[in-house]
């Protein structure tokens, strides 16, 4: 019984911690552009939350950078279990344009493990809304 | 009183993207900050040169997600200038269209995450929600909301319908309405003008001296546009004002993007009331140069440079950028010094900085990344250390 509660309400208020580990910034705005009125992310209870010891799910932007390799697996140890990777955007998912930069290390699932994968550069906040709604469901299910 | 060294970032509610300062307070005081940028640096510009004149302009696109289309137009128009092209007047006007509605949608952008710092939370739901007007039309215009690909070398790549134009008038009568509104807001609601007033303060000779660029530039009371002084595209022929303020803080950068999207509003009217008949795009020889050339223009976020050196193949031999947050950090670092420690958020965000942008530029030292943050102290010694071991220079 404990842990059907404990499921509605990882379900009903997924919490959520948004880091760009080297996007454009494309995907940043269409994250915050899901959150917005028209499309309203935090009716499914979605909250965005600034510090990973408050998140649930990790929804990461961009290409992994040198610079960042180190902070984002720091990032995801800082969050408590159970814990959600989602990559939003193309190039989080494979380096996409920046592949072959010398700075560029690849995808997030070269760093950590992921989840969630939302293709698109920039996905649509349609998109994004989505993504959230599978995982949602998915964390509903099993 | 002593100091108090408080480390904020990279990863920090404050903004979207990271970046790291060390603030050094005393008691609530701001007595010096330190930014270190470079965190989600990449190598674009490096890559640019193993990449052909049409695959680059996609990644000069992926530059910033923001400001997109400046890079895009700063890149075709490079290339245009060394190849001796000049694109069609309707393909022109398109893309100075395109610049400005893109201006439009980052100044809303801005003035809701502005209001999000200053807690006013109900402007940034309401300025978002009328941004969309603006996407809507992006979307129809050219097919994505961000990163348009839009641009070609020679002109642009989709023609525009009369049912479009007249969305466009539309949508742009009911922003002009809105941003009423927000220029009421702007000037007149308490919450702003309590948290803004006074903070921030940038004055003339420091923006100068600073180099500030943009929208920045502009509230410190310097009357600098690049659309303006060196027109671009179809700037020439269009009428607009250069707005400035004489207040210097971060009030006078509200109402400057306020009155700006105001006048980039009026511009896209005036575009579609007089957009010119004929061609689009001229087609262009896959190889460029060899020769070398610079352009400019006005990022919503300030001026933008991109240089170009060709050396006859289809790939560039050597492609800089110049992206306004750059030029835009210097100042913070000097406006954070005797701020509160509640405002430096607001100062940051201030200059509207945008690190996808900003951070291509920097060399990463990456054996000094293990290493802690060091106090002055240590740094001297370590310059000392430095030079004493090996003639650097």
């Amino acid at each position: 019984m404990l842990d059907n509660l404990v499921k509605w309400s990882r379900v009903k208020s997924p919490w959520v911690l948004h880091f760009n580990s080297g996007s454009c910034n494309g995907c940043d705005i269409e994250i915050l552009a899901a959150l917005m009125p028209r499309l309203d992310a935090e009716r499914f209870g979605v909250l965005l939350q600034g510090t990973p010891r408050h998140a649930d799910v990790l929804v990461c932007t961009g290409p992994v950078t040198a610079q960042m390799k180190d902070r984002l697996i720091r990032i995801y140890e800082q969050m408590p279990e159970p814990k959600f990777v989602v990559v939003c955007g193309e190039c989080g998912i494979s380096g996409a344009v920046f592949d072959g930069c010398y700075n560029v290390e690849g995808g997030i699932d070269k760093v950590i493990p992921v989840n969630a994968y939302i293709p698109g550069c920039p996905p649509k906040p349609e998109a994004i809304l989505d993504g959230v709604v599978k995982l949602l469901t998915a964390l509903k299910e099993g | 009183m002593a100091e108090v060294r408080i480390p904020i970032g990279p990863q920090h509610p404050a903004l979207k993207e990271p970046e790291r300062f060390m603030i050094t307070v005393e008691g609530e005081t701001v007595v010096d900050a330190d930014i270190k940028i470079g965190h989600i640096h990449r190598g674009i510009e490096k890559l640019a040169e193993t990449k052909t004149y049409v695959q680059n302009q996609y990644l000069t696109e992926r530059i910033c997600g923001i400001c997109s289309f400046t890079h895009t137009t700063n890149f075709c128009q490079v290339t245009e200038y060394v190849l001796g092209t000049d694109p069609p007047p309707r393909g022109l006007y398109l893309r100075t269209l395109v610049n400005e509605l893109e201006r439009i949608h980052s100044h809303l952008l801005w003035l809701g995450v502005a209001g999000h710092e200053m807690g006013f939370d109900t402007l940034f739901m309401y300025s978002w929600d009328d941004r969309e007007i603006v996407q809507d039309i992006l979307e129809h215009l050219t097919g994505n909301r961000v990163n348009y690909a839009y641009n070609c070398v020679g002109g642009v790549r989709r023609d525009i319908t009369d049912a479009q134009k007249q969305m466009i008038i539309r949508g742009m009568d009911a922003l002009l309405e809105r941003m009423d509104y927000y220029v009421k807001v702007a000037l007149n609601e308490k919450t702003i003008l309590k948290r803004t007033q006074g903070v921030g303060i940038l004055t003339t000779e420091d923006a100068k001296r600073l180099c500030a660029v943009g929208p920045r530039l502009r509230a410190s009371n310097v009357k600098v546009d690049v659309r303006k002084d060196d027109p671009y595209a179809a700037y020439g022929e269009l009428p607009f004002e250069v707005i400035t303020s004489d207040t210097l803080d971060v009030h006078a950068q509200v109402v400057v993007r306020a009155l700006e999207t105001v006048e980039s509003i009026k511009m896209c009217k005036y575009m579609m009331q007089n957009l010119p008949a004929g061609e689009i795009r001229v087609k262009v020889p896959k190889k460029v140069g060899p020769g070398e050339a610079t352009s400019h223009t006005e990022a919503p976020r300030g001026e933008d440079i991109h240089h170009l050196r060709a050396n006859g193949t289809d790939k560039p031999e050597r492609l800089k950028v110049r992206a306004p947050t750059l030029a835009n950090i210097l100042n913070v670092q000097h406006t954070l010094k005797g701020a509160n420690i509640a405002d430096i958020p607001l100062v940051v965000a201030g200059i509207d900085p945008c690190m996808g942008c900003m951070d291509r530029v920097l060399i990463i030292d990456k054996d000094r990344e293990t290493s802690k943050v060091w106090e002055k102290e240590e740094l001297r010694k370590y310059s000392i250390e430095w030079y004493e071991g090996e003639p650097h220079r």
